[in-house]
């Protein structure tokens, strides 16, 4: 593996007409890492997160994803936007988990798991079902192959949404507070499939508001305010030893 | 009011298990309406069965006619072309309507607003007197290059193709506001999470948005189909022989208008109600969910009490 970073950005900026969300977001993220970024409600995690991979364009500075600018290609100081379907190939090898889960709601967990490495990665059917059924199983849900979105709970629907992604073999997976939307007694076995990944060495970054998992589980907590990010570090300094006054305020917050 | 209320928990248990047979409320009201709505229906039917003028012998005589039936099959197949070609637009024009491209979406709303603002029924007169218009039709490079093909307009529109361009485009952009409602009314989630797994937006909308937007879809379709049946008869006006201009040429000849129009009118009802018997089973099987908030229609009704659903029957 070369040391290049996963995801680096560099003064990210991001406007929705005139309300500036990112105002300059400085962030690296290394190969095999995980990254929890954290941080009030508004902050922007979620528009940093889909700026990754190119769901918002960026006003300003610079961001690559494995060595590789998004949405754009540059030759000698000029950028070119790229094509369609250049951008949804770069998609493609990048992961991402809602917190809605957005599971296709007119197909079964299978046929949502299989769906996109058919159409986007043209797999041979059987071997999709194959590799499907493996990953649902390491999910723990080898018993529902054959049901539909509806008739499971949440921490089930975003199991399926996490196979569905790892699917399409991402090298980084992006998750938007995949517990958020979950009763509390279904958190953790969300939270048990993630740790999994980052044990087999999948590069996440993960916006949470478990503290106890980012503790656990991350490399580096970054902690996001108004469009910047505020303080950065390893999780015992970052939560357990905040420098800043809004790391302080939100942590004391969050953990009351 | 005054007395004291018993203790609740006290005698719960000892009612609750008994059957309650009340008297049930009297609804003065509907037997007046009864007797009213009888008495018109009476009236209606004698007066039908008794005037001479309605010449149910000759309506008899016309209904099975080589001429009408002719007519009828032309109808249909005109409903049938003219809605392919106008769901087949409509999903094209209401794609295009949603597309970020300024200029594709200004002009799927041009076509919506053109064709739905003017009558159909100049619509089909228009694409008919199309040749004086242009009087011949050629392919090939615009602009005054070489022609690969050159024939005259009179030749290729004829009524039948008039009825069908005027009938389709005009569907179109009725099917256009139908499906893009239906594409609205999915998830913006749903269209992330395809992009986010490396879908382009025409894979996105083809295999994931226009599937689900089917539930929203599919119950207007049908009123559409519906209406179009209806809306054929107009291209009488173009001498195009479908149902009421086959039943014309006849009365025009005999002089039966009446029976003839209701040899029509009968016709018109079974297909109507073929296609409603056939909307409620696609609503069934598309419109889960949504179906409740929507008042049954009478063949619903008289469907379901004919044909009582078995619990857990379909699926
Ligand atoms: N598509 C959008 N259009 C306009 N404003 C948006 C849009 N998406 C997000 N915002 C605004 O950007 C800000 C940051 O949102 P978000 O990234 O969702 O924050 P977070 O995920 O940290 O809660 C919020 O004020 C939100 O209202
Ligand atoms: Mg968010």
């Amino acid at each position: 593996m070369s040391t290049q970073p996963m995801v680096k950005a560099e003064g990210i900026h991001k406007r929705f007409g005139r309300l500036e969300v990112l105002r300059g977001i400085d962030l690296t993220v290394q190969a095999g890492e995980v990254t929890c970024l954290i941080g009030p409600s508004g902050s922007g995690k979620s528009t940093f997160l889909r700026c990754i991979n190119h769901l918002e364009k960026i006003q300003a500075g610079r961001l690559w994803v494995d060595g590789e600018l998004v949405g754009y290609r540059q030759q000698g100081d000029r950028l070119y936007e790229l094509k369609e379907s250049e951008v949804a190939r770069k998609r493609a090898e990048i992961g991402m988990v809602f917190q809605h889960f957005n599971l296709f709601g007119h197909m079964t967990a299978l046929q949502n798991v299989i769906e996109a490495p058919c159409l986007v990665k043209r797999a041979k059917r059987g071997e999709a079902i194959t590799r499907a059924t493996e990953l649902l199983g390491r999910v723990g849900l080898a018993e529902k192959l054959h049901v539909y979105p509806s008739q499971l709970s949440g921490g089930q629907k975003q199991r399926v949404a996490i196979a569905r992604a790892l699917a399409m073999e991402p090298k980084l997976m992006l998750f938007d507070e995949p517990t958020s939307a979950l009763d509390p007694e279904l958190v953790g076995e969300v939270l048990d499939v993630i740790k999994g990944l980052a044990a087999d060495g999948m590069t996440m970054l993960v916006v949470t508001h478990e503290m106890g998992f980012a503790r656990e589980v991350a490399d580096t907590v970054v902690f996001m305010d108004d469009g910047v990010v505020v303080e950065s570090g390893p999780p015992e300094a970052v939560l357990g030893n905040p420098q800043h006054a809004r790391t302080q305020d939100f942590l004391g917050k969050v953990l009351a | 009011m005054s007395a004291a209320p018993a203790p609740a928990g006290d005698r719960a248990g000892a009612v609750s298990s008994e059957e309650i047979t009340a008297v049930p409320v009297r609804h003065p009201g509907r037997w007046v309406a009864g007797a009213v709505i009888a008495l018109v229906v009476a009236i209606v039917v004698h007066s039908a069965v008794t005037n001479p003028r309605f010449g149910w012998s000759t309506v008899g005589d016309y209904l099975f006619s080589h001429r009408i039936i002719h007519g009828l099959l032309l109808t249909l197949l005109l409903t049938v072309v003219a809605m392919a070609i106008g769901i087949v637009l409509g999903v094209l024009i209401a794609v295009m309507r949603l597309s970020p491209n300024p200029l594709v979406s200004g002009f799927g709303g041009f076509y919506v607003w053109f064709l739905r603002g003017t009558p159909v029924l100049v619509q089909i007169l228009f694409w008919f007197f199309i040749s004086a218009l242009y009087p011949t039709i050629s392919i090939g490079i615009p602009f005054g290059g070489p022609e690969a093909f050159h024939f005259g307009a009179n030749a290729v529109i004829t009524p039948f193709v008039a009825a069908i361009l005027a009938l389709g485009l005009n569907e179109g952009a009725y099917m256009a506001e139908i499906v893009r409602a239906g594409i609205l009314s999915v998830d913006e989630g749903q269209g992330e999470a395809a992009q986010s797994l490396g879908m382009t937006r025409l894979q996105t909308m083809r295999r994931i948005v226009l599937p689900q937007a089917m539930r929203v879809i599919v119950p207007p379709t049908g009123n559409e189909t519906i209406s179009m049946l209806k809306t054929t008869s107009l291209v009488s006006v173009v001498a195009y022989t479908e149902l009421l201009y086959s039943a014309q040429l006849i009365y025009s000849v005999n002089y039966q208008q009446i029976p003839l129009l209701i040899v029509v009118s009968i016709w018109y009802l079974v297909v109507t109600t073929i296609l409603s018997i056939g909307q409620y089973f696609l609503e069934r099987r598309f419109g889960r969910g949504s179906s409740r908030t929507q008042r049954e229609t009478l063949v619903q009704r008289v469907w379901r009490y004919a044909f009582p659903r078995h619990e857990g029957g379909m699926t």
